[in-house]
């Protein structure tokens, strides 16, 4: 049982929450993740860590399914059945001197550790956050304090209008930077690959595919990289954007769609009902 | 006499639809004809194939007197997991293949009358020796981290087990199905350590949430059991499709997560499976995909039935309840459809060529004669390999080119004060023989504190 001791809403559908746990706290680093039980029936989801601070360990994540719908109803004081890490590898930061961060969404959650790393540790930081419009915007302020931003908005109510491509693509014919690091939606990070490819910029992605035990046990969250099976619990969650087939996590992610449709409307209106009653 | 008492099982054509326990145990009547088979020959050849030495004649020597919690207290002697190793022990091949009774006839059922007196006799756990003031840490709490506590909690040890999972048991829980281990009885068995007073810390991976290195500082010494639990895969095409499982995936969604009840862990319920291998793990897929309703299991294995590594009783009840055994057959390739979902596996058929280094039989292909079987799932069954977590974490601990530990006759490490044992020292074995390591582990450990 791990207590939430803050909890605050970014926007309508994500959220900030923290939890002390020392050992997470002393050997956790950027890129990678913990796997939460919500309750005791609970699945095993995969959270990166956002950030340590103290013993402090916060993650943000975005309300999509039953899981994440049953950890928002959670509130300071409440316990989470089980969290278990750090897992993956951390993320390579070490000789980049100039670097872009990208997130997409709920991804800036994960970029932004990342960024304040790569700023640390004396690195030439530029951001480019991307969301469907102004009301989803989130860590404009963190990440303004560790890196050069640029935000865009699929409808262009704030920042640039368009894509993280379009901005990516002007930064690098302008510049040499060493690497780019892309989290976001798998579409996202594959187009970001393929625009990062021509001028063979370093390109590490943080891959999210379906995942049941995050320490290699299962396999169930396999990727292809560069022809070979590779286990992002494992051996990454970090791969060469260039390397990855991102066609085949797109549909490995579909699988259990259906399901997870269901369920989460199961939940939903029980919930509601639960309240109509009280 | 020359024939043991059958074990009663639930009705295949009912169990096949249920995740309740498939065998129902002896009652005393059938356990004490069964005891009265045994000979007590003086050589005692039964205990030379228990790997803990259980003292068999004499626990059946009570059972006959009708002193059930006597004859628990002899197998607690030398292993408190008696109605786990009833259960899932490869008996034929170990105390019943000694049993001079087998030479004409039937061997006497041991593991089925461990069975009957683990279940039936009063729990009384051993009083520990008095606290010696020696702390030792053990990683993962399956069957051999278990068994090794157990030792040396009993002489006084401070014992801390680390489980990376967020439940107990190990392969226990995650990988042997509830309709062939119970989990309230790996519950019941883990309690025994906690009355023993050893700590379980549960979420907690070696070499990620803690190093090897903050346990050396932390403990007088080290256990490392973590398991052999790296899925292969075939590396034929087709395999990341949709529908295509490890046998560990597929088992731990069932066993752990429980996700053939309510729960929001997600199973793909398929009409017709196909599971590659042939070892106990081959045979608990097929059974659970046949209880999750699905209308054709296959076994494909590329050897005969003969070669199959899976214990008799579990082939036996996969027959039994219908699943649909294809020998001497290997995958080639897995076919999907438009929407990236398994549609059929293509196989080649085999024959036996001349024995391998392992002294089986090498299949080899006959050409021109493959053929598909119509599946829309497929779950591969082909062994795991050591989990390389924590040795990537700690590289001075010498492991062999498979990923295994290192370990000399006592467990013991290339580092002085860690030993190792069970599935991360042999590659994947079986539940009694990492029993067997954790508590030689534990002597040798014992051994080890006198001094340090």
């Amino acid at each position: 049982m791990t207590k939430i001791i803050r909890k605050e809403a970014l926007n309508d559908s994500i959220i900030r929450i923290t939890i002390s746990d020392q050992d997470i706290a002393c050997h956790a680093k950027p890129g990678q993740f913990a796997i939460l039980r919500v309750n005791s029936n609970g699945e095993r989801i995969p959270l990166t860590i956002h950030n340590v601070n103290g013993n402090d360990v916060s993650f943000i994540y975005q309300i999509v399914g039953r899981s994440t719908y049953e950890l928002s109803k959670l509130e300071v004081g409440d316990d989470i059945e089980d969290v278990c890490g750090p897992l993956g590898k951390p993320t390579e930061i070490d000789g980049v001197k100039k670097a872009i961060v990208i997130g997409g969404g709920a991804g800036s959650a994960i970029a932004y550790p990342i960024a304040k790393a790569l700023k640390d540790k004396g690195a030439d930081v530029t951001s480019i956050l991307g969301f469907r419009n102004k009301d989803l915007i989130i860590l404009e302020k963190e990440f303004s304090d560790v890196s050069k931003l640029y935000i865009t908005t699929d409808d262009g109510s704030y920042g640039v209008h368009g894509l993280v491509t379009n901005v990516l693509k002007d930064l690098i014919e302008k510049d040499d930077y060493d690497s780019v690091y892309a989290i976001g939606p798998l579409i996202m990070m594959k187009y970001v690959a393929l625009t990062t490819k021509d001028k063979n910029v370093k390109t590490i992605v943080s891959m999210n595919p379906i995942m049941v035990d995050g320490t290699g046990m299962c396999g169930g969250c396999r990727v292809s990289v560069d022809g070979k099976i590779r286990f992002a619990c494992v051996d990454g969650p970090d791969f060469d954007g260039h390397k990855v087939d991102f066609d085949e996590t797109i549909k490995r992610n579909n699988f259990y769609k259906a399901f997870e449709r269901e369920d989460y409307d199961n939940v939903k209106h029980n919930c509601n009902l639960f309240k109509e009653v009280k | 006499m020359n024939n043991r008492v059958i074990m009663p099982t639930q009705d295949p054509n009912v169990r096949k639809n249920n995740f309740n326990e498939v065998a129902l145990g002896y009652s005393k009547e059938d356990a004490i004809i069964e005891a009265s088979r045994c000979l007590h020959c003086k050589a005692k050849p039964c205990v030379s194939g228990c790997p803990v030495n259980i003292d068999i004649p004499e626990f059946i020597q009570k059972i006959k007197e009708d002193n059930i919690d006597e004859a628990s207290r002899i197998i607690n002697e030398a292993s408190l997991f008696g109605r786990i190793c009833g259960r899932v022990c490869p008996q034929e091949h170990q105390c019943e293949a000694k049993c001079v009774r087998g030479i004409k006839g039937e061997a006497i059922a041991i593991g089925n009358l461990e069975r009957f007196v683990s279940d039936n006799a009063h729990l009384i756990i051993p009083t520990p020796k008095k606290a010696n003031g020696k702390k030792v840490a053990i990683v993962g709490s399956g069957p051999s981290g278990l068994a090794c506590a157990y030792d040396l909690a009993k002489e006084g040890c401070s014992v801390t087990i680390y489980e990376s999972l967020h439940a107990t048991g190990g392969v226990l829980r995650y990988g042997i199905p509830e309709f062939r281990l119970p989990k309230a009885i790996v519950d019941d068995e883990v309690n025994k350590l906690k009355a023993l007073n050893v700590n379980i810390c549960t979420n907690k991976v070696v070499g990620k949430t803690i190093f090897m290195e903050e346990l050396q500082r932390k403990y007088d010494a080290i256990y490392v059991a973590s398991g052999a639990g790296l899925p292969k895969f075939m590396g034929i095409e087709g395999e990341n499709l949709n529908g295509v499982y490890s046998a560990n995936e597929f088992l731990t969604r069932i066993n752990l997560m429980k996700s053939y009840e309510a729960s929001p862990t997600p199973i793909y319920h398929a009409r017709n499976v196909c599971v590659v291998g042939g070892g106990n793990v081959a045979m608990d897929a097929a059974r659970c995909a046949l209880r999750l309703n699905s209308e054709n299991v296959y076994i494909v294995y590329r050897r005969s039935q003969k070669e199959m590594p899976a214990r008799l009783e579990e082939i036996h009840h996969a027959q039994e309840e219908g699943i649909i055994f294809k020998m001497l057959t290997n995958p080639v390739k897995i076919l999907g459809d438009d929407n990236f979902q398994v549609k059929g596996i293509e196989c080649i058929k085999m024959e036996l060529g001349a024995p391998d280094a392992s002294g089986r039989r090498s299949p080899v292909e006959i050409k021109g004669s493959n053929f598909v079987l119509d599946v829309d799932c497929v779950i591969m069954a082909l062994g795991n390999t050591p989990n390389p977590i924590l040795t990537n974490s700690f590289p001075a601990l010498q492991t062999e080119k498979h990923g295994c530990i290192v370990v000399n006759e006592e467990q013991k490490t290339s580092i002085d004060g860690i030993y190792a044992g069970g599935d991360i020292a042999t590659g994947a074995a079986t539940v009694i023989l990492a029993m067997g390591a954790g508590k030689k582990a534990a002597s040798s450990i014992l051994n080890y504190l006198k001094t340090h």
